[in-house]
């Protein structure tokens, strides 16, 4: 099993994951950029935190043979921080960079207007940068946000075709996936989505346009669970195939989208699944 | 090396046209230069030139889109933010277009901060030929640093023309030290030593 997490926050974890998501077959993650925990209350904050995701996150990841691309945003929570505001001055020049593939996670946190004005205007980055969004839909009343978010991506002009709208539950994938966007699920220990939880998704919905990620980051998850989830697939009766469309070749074909997606150094799996490799270069 | 040497190398290169037109647009805006720069990797591809292994096209690219830059009379101020809003690999194309450009000393502070890094690549680059302009102090951390992290000493510019008393005992206090753990001292760090020992004898 290769797996592709399309949705880990490495910052936040040990080097030791690293050590262990290489053994348990991740061979290419993409981390968003998000918050820490503690708020930030400058835009240098963000600087050096967007240039560890340009340069030491890929660098660490690649001792343990793990590819890292990143996603670049201002997230909702924090843009409602007049201080922070000027961040969005500074992401375009990161959207240019090699191992940038999308903008994101972007989306709501409390629906403020605020949110509404930088999520659109980030929608719109993603438009002109060439470059598909990764979008988080939001914790508390998270099937009105959805609704909401899907509204705002509708507006923005974008193909949602390159959308991805994540963290989402039994309650909010049909929407999602009506809308022609790409589905994010974020298995966790307990929370927003479990293993078994989504195999019963997939047997309803099936793996097409499916993302599975871990979304670990300095709270409680999990950043194997992506593993385990494929497993829990292929006990379900789902085949080697079905578990490399979901945990490999669908993030590949979302996050390629952009051209920069650079997986040349990644060892090919045994087997004969096509479509495995994106080449370098492109726009 | 030289900018003519870079530009020979690319000859034939099936995105000439765009480095041509990349040069002209920042002698023409230098303020272009920093999107020109982050895409010339992926425009130009990232194969080795040939008969100059330590180039690849698009490092080769950049360092022209350098040269470019290098006409401004704030020149340094410039480069050096080219730098410090690159990522990994555009930093590393900074780093070794360095010599060629006409800053003298100026970009110093650019080695101390790569050396301050953890990335091998970085470290490495930052003991190339511009590397003469670092201090002797710096120089020894620098090339004690390499050994640290396994980074082999072939990368360091004049090793054994610069090496002195002051670098043999750290590299001696250092193979002590390893040896004590039951730990290895990287092959060429002994030579090193040995060389320098042997010349003080």
């Amino acid at each position: 099993m290769r797996v592709f997490d399309p949705h880990i926050h490495m910052t936040s974890r040990t080097t030791d994951d690293y050590r262990n998501m290489a053994a348990a077959g991740v061979r290419a993650v993409l981390e968003p950029a998000f918050w820490l925990g503690q708020p930030r209350t400058n835009p240098g904050s963000f600087a050096d935190y967007f240039d560890s995701l340009i340069g030491w996150e890929p660098y660490r990841a690649a001792q343990f043979g793990i590819r890292h691309h990143s996603a670049i945003s201002l997230n909702p929570k924090e843009a409602n921080d007049p201080r922070c505001r000027a961040v969005l001055d500074l992401i375009p020049r990161y959207l240019d960079k090699d191992g940038v593939v999308a903008v994101g996670e972007i989306g709501y946190d409390s629906m403020t207007p605020v949110e509404d004005t930088v999520f659109a205007a980030q929608l719109a980055l993603a438009r002109s940068y060439g470059l598909p969004a990764l979008v988080h839909t939001p914790h508390r009343d998270k099937a009105v946000g959805t609704k909401r978010t899907l509204d705002v991506v509708a507006e923005s002009g974008i193909d949602p075709g390159w959308v991805l709208v994540d963290h989402l539950n039994e309650v909010t994938v049909r929407q999602v996936r009506d809308s022609g966007c790409w589905t994010g699920f974020s298995i966790y220990p307990e929370t927003k989505m479990s293993p078994d939880r989504m195999v019963a998704i997939l047997k309803e919905y099936g793996p097409e346009r499916v993302l599975v990620n871990s979304a670990a980051d300095w709270g409680h998850s999990d950043p194997l669970l992506t593993v385990v989830t494929g497993n829990a697939m292929l006990a379900a009766g789902f085949s080697e195939d079905d578990v490399d469309l979901v945990l490999w070749r669908n993030p590949v074909e979302f996050y390629g989208q952009s051209g920069k997606l650079d997986l040349s150094d990644v060892p090919k799996p045994e087997g004969t699944f096509a479509g495995s490799s994106i080449a370098r270069g492109g726009s | 090396m030289t900018p003519d040497d870079l530009r020979a190398g690319l000859l034939g290169h099936p995105k000439w046209d765009w480095l041509v037109a990349a040069e002209a647009h920042v002698r023409a805006d230098p303020d272009a230069v920093a999107t020109l720069f982050a895409r010339a990797e992926r425009t130009l591809g990232r194969d080795p030139l040939p008969g100059r292994p330590q180039w690849t096209s698009g490092r080769a690219g950049r360092a022209l889109l350098l040269v470019a830059l290098a006409r401004t009379p704030d020149r340094v101020d410039r480069i050096t933010t080219v730098y410090t809003q690159g990522d990994t690999a555009e930093r590393i194309a900074v780093l070794q277009a360095l010599p060629m450009l006409p800053i003298g000393a100026a970009a110093a502070p650019l080695l101390h901060d790569a050396l301050r890094t953890n990335d091998a690549r970085l470290v490495a680059a930052a003991l190339g030929p511009y590397a003469a302009h670092l201090d002797q102090p710096s120089w020894r951390q620098g090339v004690v640093k390499c050994v640290f992290m396994g980074i082999p000493l072939d990368a360091v510019d004049r090793l054994d023309e610069r090496a002195d008393a002051g670098l043999a005992a750290m590299l001696a206090a250092l193979a002590e030290e390893r040896t004590a753990a039951g730990r290895a001292v990287p092959d060429d760090a002994l030579a090193l030593l040995h060389r320098l020992t042997e010349s003080a004898s």
